[in-house]
């Protein structure tokens, strides 16, 4: 597994020491890792593009290669050990030159019309082709062609665009082990495919996207919602309402050349009131929502001895996973919707007849930094209103796109406001975008609406960070209650096998799809890597810390939802329009 | 039961093709008509080695051969030869040569054969495991099991200096050593089986003939490096082959040489068998772990190398069929008879299988260090139709190119790499001068264009490219820049692919680029093929 520079510095400490020499530059380096690794931590750049962070090393694409003395062959870094007295040379003509042959070779079966790809700036094909002096393409041919795979409601694959480096293929089977796709064919004819060449929305694709994110190309994109919404936008008779999701206030400024990790809650409410949407509502409304309605369906299967574990069902990809992979799960799993369909059905509802406009002419936006939101709010259930509760979701990169086509600079908007009441939110919701967030968020309404008291500690530091499985114990009323915490479904399957073998000591789990929660979300900006994933999330309890409340439960308009409409949390109302049914589906 | 006379029908996959099994009906039918049911007993049995005629029948203790014996002619040999006791002389083979049973001796055309890994095929019936038995079969993994410590064993291969037969020429002592040191509880051990290089059938050849062999050396390898279990990784396209070895496998089971406690001793061993689906790259030891393990047939990352992490993760010894083969005879005849054999560096024999535009075709076992000249104008007859020899490829497509100035370079897997060739498996493609030059790499290289695996660039994209360029070239749309970029890219796909098959996949065009280089610029300056056989051909005719 290829290691972040830490886990090097790391190994640094530990393990024996072998010496190199990096184009002459003699270095110490621990045993074991790989060329690639050594020159990292050297501080020599090789360039890459079959290698990510955080996969496995698979050595196809023969960009990093470099000439290790006394080896006939050039050899690949990335999968190439270190060993006593190596003397590698990362900058001779021999390595220049195979680095930019097998990158033209790769040109020579990819479309050269960046202008109109949605990676344009972007791609790493792009920028290797520029780093390398491309020029000229100098061995023509045949270039594959393929339908593009529009079948998915939330990816889509233009295998024209792929040049076959896998991270997409790995990223989907060692970070999430759903292994929607694989390698189909083989040598000139190889391509990417889910399994028996099935499109792939019939495919068991939890459209998470992350592979979106893994792909250097524009090989995979997200189904774009955006003309639709420029469509509603710019239809007088629609109230197109807008909720933004916790995660994308702190990812969103990245492709405005702001620095990860930058909170812009106010300028993305004005950019967003700018692009012209009727009303800039917040997702974070709903979170807070969601814990009322989760945290008393918690409490209440605890008195009535109902199924325990509780698992989370916010994020629409875990969801699809179970379906597929755990359905004996399935009465496990919260009955609640998650923020996004809360929120469509109660704009549709309460806030329709607050206002007295026909939900037939409202249409609700999402801003998400989630593929699988596309997916989901387009599930028949999601129709509590009588109409489908979210019409469009837009990841957080199509909504930047929107912003830049019309001019709006996000960098240089005004602090404004959701608007009220559903823009009222606390940090308890903030912390959703977060692995862990929903979970600490929980947990402070849980305990406090539990024992009636008031908790003193509100920062839960054990469920947050980047650890694949977190857990977690808190006294309630005199039970220990243990919470636990993945993200990533490859992590979240440890958690899960337990569940299904009966043996865990768990009460509350929380699973979100992505790696870092939705803060790592397949609709995130590009790149999204371990680095900026912790700025995001860093930045997320920053959101938190800087509200004056922190809680769900203290949410006034929140509060005000259920004395004006819902009644009671798990009512009957609120059973009919904020939870939701899971279904068993197919393992192809 | 004992019968005055043995009949021997070759039953190879080939012979099948040629009608070897009606031929045995007929002959069952006939002795049984005039009542030598009794007397004379029909067995079938594997590979008599050279492609000789087919159906091949061999009159046993007569030592008469008749080939090709055709159904017709079954009853005259069964009335006259069996019945009459009179030789049918027309029907024999060559109008009239004797079968020597003399181990290592052969007869026509065969006269500089040794016979070590092929020393039953031909003379067993390999569906009868007591046929094996009575020629020291099993004796060598007896031997092991109740007078050598695995270490010993090691070393007797060691002292043998036995090279892999597979093609990469790798100590098979030290692979075991390697295996037998490496940590782990569960060691593998696999029988690479998937003879997939074109002009290769050495292995089939030995399945088919001789299954025990395999199954006795692989349990000895099993006991030299700790395993309990082996598998045997086949291409479907072998079906004998296939059957065979379950035949042998059940049988070897019965007679408890497979299995738990093996011969009373605390050593138990399995094998299995896994079918390959037919890919080229699967051949490469790494792809073919990840085959078994149902993966997709991509090589590896290596080093760990096998005897490492292996199958399943699990320190695995991988060997040819011919590498396995050789054990047994190395265990009971001990290295030193084994180092008597072949060179020096390189001891023992190599099965070559010889095709192509060649006389003779087919198979023969040789001593290490024979000359091509040998084997092509000697064992081979010389050049089919008294054309002039323009290469030889070694060890199919990935080995080496051998241009007629190579003639008299010792054949081991330590001399031709000197040459900027390989041994390979031993397969011997001839091709003789009206063949086009660009013909002949073309075809080399849509071989590689369909057997690449897609893992890397260099392969993948790179054998698309060279095989449109000689296409263009073969088009007469060729050009200098063209050769240019065919050495281009070809060596810039042997310096950085991926696997042994991307790196050696552009090693003919290499060599006859530089070798041919004039027949080359003929065909993209001219337009003009000399040989006179691509598809310029007719555009030779307007030249000239």
């Amino acid at each position: 597994m290829a290691k972040t520079l830490k886990e090097m510095e790391k190994a640094k400490e530990k393990a024996n020491l072998v010496t190199i020499y990096l184009d002459g530059k003699e270095a110490k380096v621990p045993e074991g890792i790989t060329i690639l690794e050594a020159c990292r931590m050297e501080g020599f750049h090789v360039p890459t593009l079959c290698y990510m962070e955080g996969l496995s090393s698979w050595g196809g694409c023969r960009i990093c290669v470099v000439e290790v003395e006394g080896q006939p062959n050039l050899v690949a870094s990335c999968v190439t050990p270190v060993r006593e007295g190596m003397k590698i040379r990362l900058s001779s003509r021999a390595v220049r030159e195979a680095r930019k042959t097998n990158l033209e070779l790769l040109l020579s079966n990819h479309p050269l019309d960046c202008q109109l790809c949605d990676r344009n700036g972007s791609c790493e094909l792009q920028e290797l082709a520029y780093e390398f002096g491309v020029r000229e393409i100098r061995f023509g041919g045949e270039r594959k062609t393929y339908a593009v795979d529009m079948s998915s409601p939330s990816v889509k694959r233009d295998a024209n665009r792929c040049i076959l480096c896998g991270r997409c293929v790995r990223t989907c089977r060692e970070v999430q082990s759903v292994c929607a796709i694989d390698f189909a064919n083989r040598g000139f004819d190889t391509f990417i495919s889910p399994s028996l060449g099935l499109p792939l929305g019939e495919s068991v694709c939890i459209n998470c996207g992350q592979c979106i994110l893994a792909c250097p190309t524009g090989a995979l994109s997200e189904v774009s919602h955006v003309e639709m919404v420029w469509d509603a936008i710019e239809d007088p008779g629609k109230f197109v309402v807008l909720q933004t999701a916790p995660a994308v206030r702190v990812s969103i400024g990245e492709p405005f050349g702001l620095p990860a990790g930058t909170v812009t809650t106010g300028k993305m409410v004005a950019a967003f009131r700018r692009l012209g949407f009727d009303r800039v509502f917040d997702t974070n409304f709903t979170a807070d929502l969601t814990i009322i309605e989760e945290g008393h369906e918690f409490i209440g299967r605890v008195k009535k001895g109902g199924k325990l574990p509780l698992i989370t069902s916010c994020s629409p990809g875990w969801i699809k996973f179970m379906e597929h992979f755990y359905p004996e799960l399935m009465e496990n799993v919260s009955t609640c919707k998650s923020p996004q369909q809360m929120f469509g059905a109660i704009a549709k509802t309460y806030y329709a007849q607050k206002m007295g406009i026909d939900p037939k002419d409202m249409v609700v936006v999402s801003i998400m930094p989630c593929t699988a939101k596309k997916f989901e709010c387009q599930r028949d259930e999601m129709c509590a209103s009588g109409y489908q509760d979210v019409d469009f979701s837009l990841t957080t990169r199509e909504a930047a796109r929107m912003l830049k086509e019309k001019g709006i600079r996000l960098e240089e908007m005004p602090e404004e406001n959701f608007d009220d009441p559903l823009g009222i939110s606390t940090g308890a919701a903030a912390v959703f975008g977060a692995t862990g967030g929903v979970m600490e968020a929980a947990l402070r309404s849980v305990y406090e609406i539990s024992t009636g008291k008031t908790l003193e500690k509100l920062d839960f530091y054990q469920v947050r960070g980047l650890d694949g499985v977190k857990e977690a114990s808190l006294e309630i009323n005199g039970m220990e209650v243990n919470v636990a915490v993945a993200h990533g479904l490859g992590n979240a399957r440890r958690l899960l096998d337990q569940v299904k073998a009966g043996n865990s000591k768990y009460h509350f789990i929380e699973i979100m799809a992505c790696p870092g929660g939705c803060i790592g979300g397949g609709g995130q900006p590009i790149p999204t890597n371990l680095e900026i994933r912790m700025k995001r999330i860093a930045a997320i309890y920053e959101v938190d810390k800087n509200l004056p409340l922190r809680k769900s439960h203290e949410n006034p308009a929140i509060k005000k939802l259920y004395e004006e409409f819902l009644g009671e949390p798990n009512g009957e109302k609120a059973h009919h329009l904020l939870h939701t049914h899971y279904m068993p589906r197919e393992r192809i | 039961m004992f019968y005055r006379t043995h009949v021997l029908v070759e039953m190879t996959s080939s012979s099948v093709a040629f009608g070897a099994a009606q031929v045995k009906e007929a002959l069952e039918r006939e002795i049984e008509r005039v009542g030598l049911k009794n007397e004379v007993k029909v067995l079938e049995t594997g590979s008599f080695g050279a492609s000789l005629p087919s159906p091949f029948v061999v009159i046993y203790p007569d030592n008469v051969i008749y080939a090709p014996l055709r159904v017709q002619d079954v009853r005259r040999v069964v009335e006259e030869h069996l019945l009459k006791g009179r030789v049918v002389r027309e029907l024999m083979l060559a109008g009239g040569l004797e079968w020597k049973t003399s181990e290592f001796a052969f007869p026509f055309p065969l006269a500089k054969e040794t016979r070590v890994v092929l020393r039953n095929s031909g003379f067993i019936d390999p569906l009868n495991i007591e046929d094996y038995i009575a020629r020291d079969g099993y004796m060598a993994l007896a031997k092991v099991l109740t007078e050598m410590t695995p270490q010993e064993v090691i070393e007797v291969i060691k002292r043998s200096n036995l090279l892999g037969r597979g093609g990469a020429g790798f100590p098979t002592g030290l692979k075991w050593e390697f295996t037998y040191k490496a940590e782990g509880q569960e060691k593998y051990v696999v029988c690479n089986a998937d003879e997939g290089e074109p002009g290769t059938f050495k292995d089939r050849l030995i399945l088919e003939g001789d299954p025990h062999s395999i199954l006795e050396a692989m349990a000895i390898a099993g006991y030299a490096v700790g395993a309990r279990e082996g598998y045997i990784y086949v291409r479907a396209e072998y079906p004998q082959s296939i059957r065979h070895l379950e035949e042998a496998i059940r049988q070897a089971g019965e007679y408890g040489f497979l299995g738990e406690n093996i011969l009373g001793s605390q050593f138990s061993f399995w094998v299995k068998i896994r079918k390959g689906a037919g890919a080229y790259v699967c051949g490469e030891e790494t792809a073919l772990l990840e085959s078994i393990e149902g993966k997709r047939g991509e090589p590896r990352v290596k080093p760990p190398y096998p005897p490492q992490k292996g199958l399943w993760g699990k320190p695995t010894v991988i060997n040819n069929v011919e590498t396995l083969a050789n054990i047994p005879p190395i265990i009971l005849r001990g290295p030193e008879w084994f180092k008597s054999i072949g060179t020096p560096t390189c001891p023992g024999t190599k099965v070559f299988t010889l095709t192509g535009n060649v006389n003779n075709l087919g198979l023969i076992e040789v001593p290490m260090g024979i000359t091509l000249r040998e084997l092509i104008f000697e064992i081979g007859g010389g050049v089919r139709g008294g054309h002039g020899l323009k290469l030889v490829q070694t060890g199919g497509p990935s080995g080496g190119t051998m241009t007629p100035d190579l003639l008299d370079v010792p054949m081991t897997f330590d001399t031709l790499p000197k040459y900027n060739s390989a041994l390979g498996s031993g397969a011997l493609t001839v091709v003789d001068d009206t063949h086009c030059i660009v013909d002949v790499v073309k075809s080399f290289g849509e071989f590689f264009l369909h057997e690449s695996c897609g893992k890397c660039t260099p392969c993948r994209i790179g054998n698309k490219r060279i095989v449109e360029i000689l296409e263009k070239i073969s088009e007469g749309k060729g050009t200098l820049d063209h050769l240019e970029e065919l050495l281009h890219l070809g060596r810039n796909m042997k310096m950085t692919a991926f696997c042994g098959l991307g790196q050696a996949a552009p090693n003919p065009l290499l060599r006859c680029l530089e070798f041919f280089r004039e027949e080359f610029e003929t065909h993209v300056k001219e337009k003009v093929c000399p040989a006179g056989t691509c598809q310029l051909k007719s555009l030779q005719r307007t030249v000239r």
